[in-house]
């Protein structure tokens, strides 16, 4: 019973907010509602047991990726209102499309079987966490994508420092070290005033 | 699962190439950008040292992590090509990037880090090694073709290159997937063993965008767009790379897909492929025809010799694969020695690219006009150079499987491929001398363009034992 009220509860704001996100006027509002549908299937996905993609939605989609929208969002000096002037006259072809889409989804749902022999999708045992379960797998089975992927974006990341890194001339960097070897010695004179002088 | 290093001894040499890489990625943050001819030269020797650990590996068909890589004959043989490819592009970028200007220490290691991908690639048993590999070798090259960051052209090449190429990734995961749906199975065997039992609809559309995916990084025609663009904005050094070495890997990928995964769908696969191979040697020979840019024009040739290489494969017998991977053999020595010696079109501090470039060349100077000839003469398939033994098995095996229309339309096409062949070799010798080139050539480049010209010129001397190695080496795919 509470069960089925959460799925309700989520479900219902998730679908409400990603209308939201493609009706709010705002396109900072629009990023925010994305943000809450995330969070929502978030929710959907702890209520099905998969804590771990829960967490990893949380972390990776509204920490990163909607946070990232939101940044390109805010900064980017565009008339949104100009966007969607031209907007209306693409409706026919998009109900065009999504009709035919609609018409495939019902097709393939109608038609779909499961092949004789195939199991279906084991439920982890209950004595192992979720996160546990993809562990033990990850690391042994699929170790090889994994460290694969690891090299991949360590290759992203040298891209990313090749294409946009550029060493500007005439700024002013604190160098720790050359602070640190500074002495009284080199940092520090004493003069001899003779009086009536000055220095 | 317990794994010890035991088991991880055939893929040594891509272990080896991923820890020399890392070590020499922190020297160079550590040294800076004037380290770079230092990284570029261990680089060179890490390739060197791949090399003899994969001459000592086991390419007795191992299959390890799980099925997720196999180490045959077939991916021993090609993963040598591809080291030895490596080894002459980072050979050629020496003195090209000191000339640009463009000393950065990322570029050798990118070399290194899409070469391990291509390895990959070659021993690749599962969409999702496949898939990996195929991504390391990918963003590595997006990001070298666009390393002249602030250079327009080279800017643009890069850009272009990543959006198709996330395209194409794209498909080919779209592919995987459904694969993977109608199959219930990620391994190469266990698909085709699937296949074998039931070949629905379904997995033969997702064996369509897997193929569409992979022909784009052999640029087939009609997946071919990016490649003049990227051909011509990259600088030299790097299309020089692009041409000798990924499409061996991706071509070996596709054999081994096609023969290992999907040997159910047979008929459908080759169909595709006959297609393919048809429309880029046609394409390749008449688009050439119009460039006066020696970078297009090279592109637009690679285009061609990537359908005549798919006719081995069409043939589906041993020895037409053996033929794919002899044709891309000798394909890469001569790619090799003539884009070494387009490094050298160099005027005033700037490229020359233009074909009307090389006008007197044979005056000015006569060693690399005539290497350069001997060079167009074999790639244009003329007797007793080696490009025409890699058209003459080609065609044979073509032959053999009852292919006679490719055949046909591979003969005709060469012959009008030839026409811009020739054409350099008119340029060269009997037009007008334009300005010479600067002549001053770093040892590295002259001995790649030395050992190429020398391979071409002496094949003829012993033209089997390549074939028998490269037949031996395609028997992996066919013992099962």
């Amino acid at each position: 019973m509470l069960a089925s009220l959460a799925f309700y509860l989520f479900a219902g704001i998730t679908l409400l907010s990603a209308v939201m996100v493609i009706t709010a006027r705002n396109p900072v509002h629009s990023v925010l509602f994305l943000i809450l549908a995330f969070f929502n299937a978030a929710g959907l996905f702890v209520l099905l047991g998969a804590e771990f993609v829960a967490m990893i939605l949380v972390i990776v989609y509204v920490g990163a990726v909607a946070v990232l929208f939101l940044f390109v969002v805010m900064m980017l000096d565009m008339s949104f209102a100009d966007l969607r002037k031209g907007a209306m006259k693409y409706v026919p072809v998009g109900i065009l499309a999504g009709g035919i889409l609609l018409a495939e989804l019902i097709v393939v749902f109608g038609a779909w079987a499961m092949k004789d022999g195939a199991e279906p999708v084991q439920p982890i045992p209950a004595d192992i966490t979720n996160t546990e379960a993809l562990g033990r797998v990850l690391y042994t089975e699929y170790i090889l994508a994994f460290q694969v992927s690891g090299l991949i974006l360590l290759v992203a990341m040298i891209g990313a420092i090749v294409l946009t890194h550029r060493r500007r001339p005439g700024v002013q960097r604190q160098k720790v070290a050359d602070q640190q070897a500074r002495t009284t010695h080199e940092s520090m004179e004493v003069q001899k005033v003779t009086p009536g002088t000055g220095v | 699962m317990s794994l010890s290093f035991a088991d991880l001894m055939p893929i040594l040499p891509e272990l080896f190439l991923a820890c020399a890489g890392m070590v020499l990625l922190v020297l160079g943050a550590l040294r800076g950008n004037s380290a770079t001819p230092f990284i570029g030269k261990a680089v060179l020797i890490s390739f060197v040292i791949a090399f003899l650990i994969l001459l000592g590996v086991d390419w007795g068909g191992t299959s390890l992590l799980n099925d997720m890589l196999v180490m045959d004959q077939f991916a021993g043989f090609l993963k040598l090509l591809v080291l030895l490819g490596l080894m002459v592009s980072v050979a050629l970028s020496f003195q090209y990037l000191d000339q640009i200007i463009c000393q950065r220490f990322e570029y050798p290691i990118l070399i290194l880090f899409s070469g391990i991908g291509m390895m990959l690639m070659l021993s690749a048993n599962d969409l999702l090694s496949l898939y990996v590999g195929l991504e390391l070798q990918s963003l590595s090259l997006y990001v070298l073709a666009s390393i002249r960051r602030e250079h327009l052209r080279s800017a643009e090449a890069g850009m272009k290159y990543f959006i198709l190429g996330a395209i194409s990734s794209g498909m080919l995961l779209f592919g995987s997937s459904i694969l993977y749906g109608f199959t219930g199975a990620t391994n190469f065997e266990a698909i085709a063993d699937a296949l074998a039992s039931d070949l629905t609809p379904g997995a033969l559309i997702g064996m369509v965008f897997v193929l569409a995916g992979l022909a784009f990084k052999i640029s087939a025609v009609p997946f071919h767009m990016w490649t003049p663009d990227v051909y011509e904005g990259a600088p030299t050094s790097v299309t020089a790379f692009f041409a000798l070495v990924p499409k061996l890997a991706a071509l070996g990928l596709i054999a081994r897909l096609v023969f290992i995964a999907l040997p159910a769908a047979q008929d459908q696969v080759m169909q595709i492929l006959w297609l393919l191979a048809a429309a880029s040697m046609t394409l390749g020979a008449f688009a050439g025809l119009a460039q006066e840019n020696i970078k297009r024009l090279l592109a637009y040739s690679s285009i061609g010799n990537m359908g005549y290489a798919m006719i081995g494969i069409i043939a589906g017998s041993q020895d037409g694969v053996g033929a794919m991977i002899f044709y891309m053999a000798i394909y890469m020595i001569m790619t090799a020695g003539t884009f070494g010696i387009v490094l050298c079109m160099r005027r005033n501090g700037q490229a020359a690219e233009r074909i009307e470039d090389l006008a007197g060349l044979s005056s000015n100077s006569p060693y690399l006009a005539y290497g350069l000839a001997i060079l167009m003469f074999s790639m244009s398939g003329i007797p007793p150079l080696a490009g025409f033994f890699g058209k003459l098995v080609i065609f044979q095996a073509a032959v053999q499987a009852e292919l006679y229309v490719l055949a046909v339309l591979g003969v005709l096409t060469s012959v009008v491929a030839a026409y811009y062949y020739l054409r350099l070799i008119k340029t060269m010798f009997f037009d007008d001398p334009a300005d010479a080139f600067e002549n001053e050539i770093s040892f590295s480049r002259r001995a790649v363009m030395m050992i190429s010209v020398l391979f071409i010129l002496l094949f003829i001397l012993k033209p089997s034992m390549l074939v028998d190695i490269s037949v031996n080496a395609a028997g992996a795919l066919f013992a099962g």
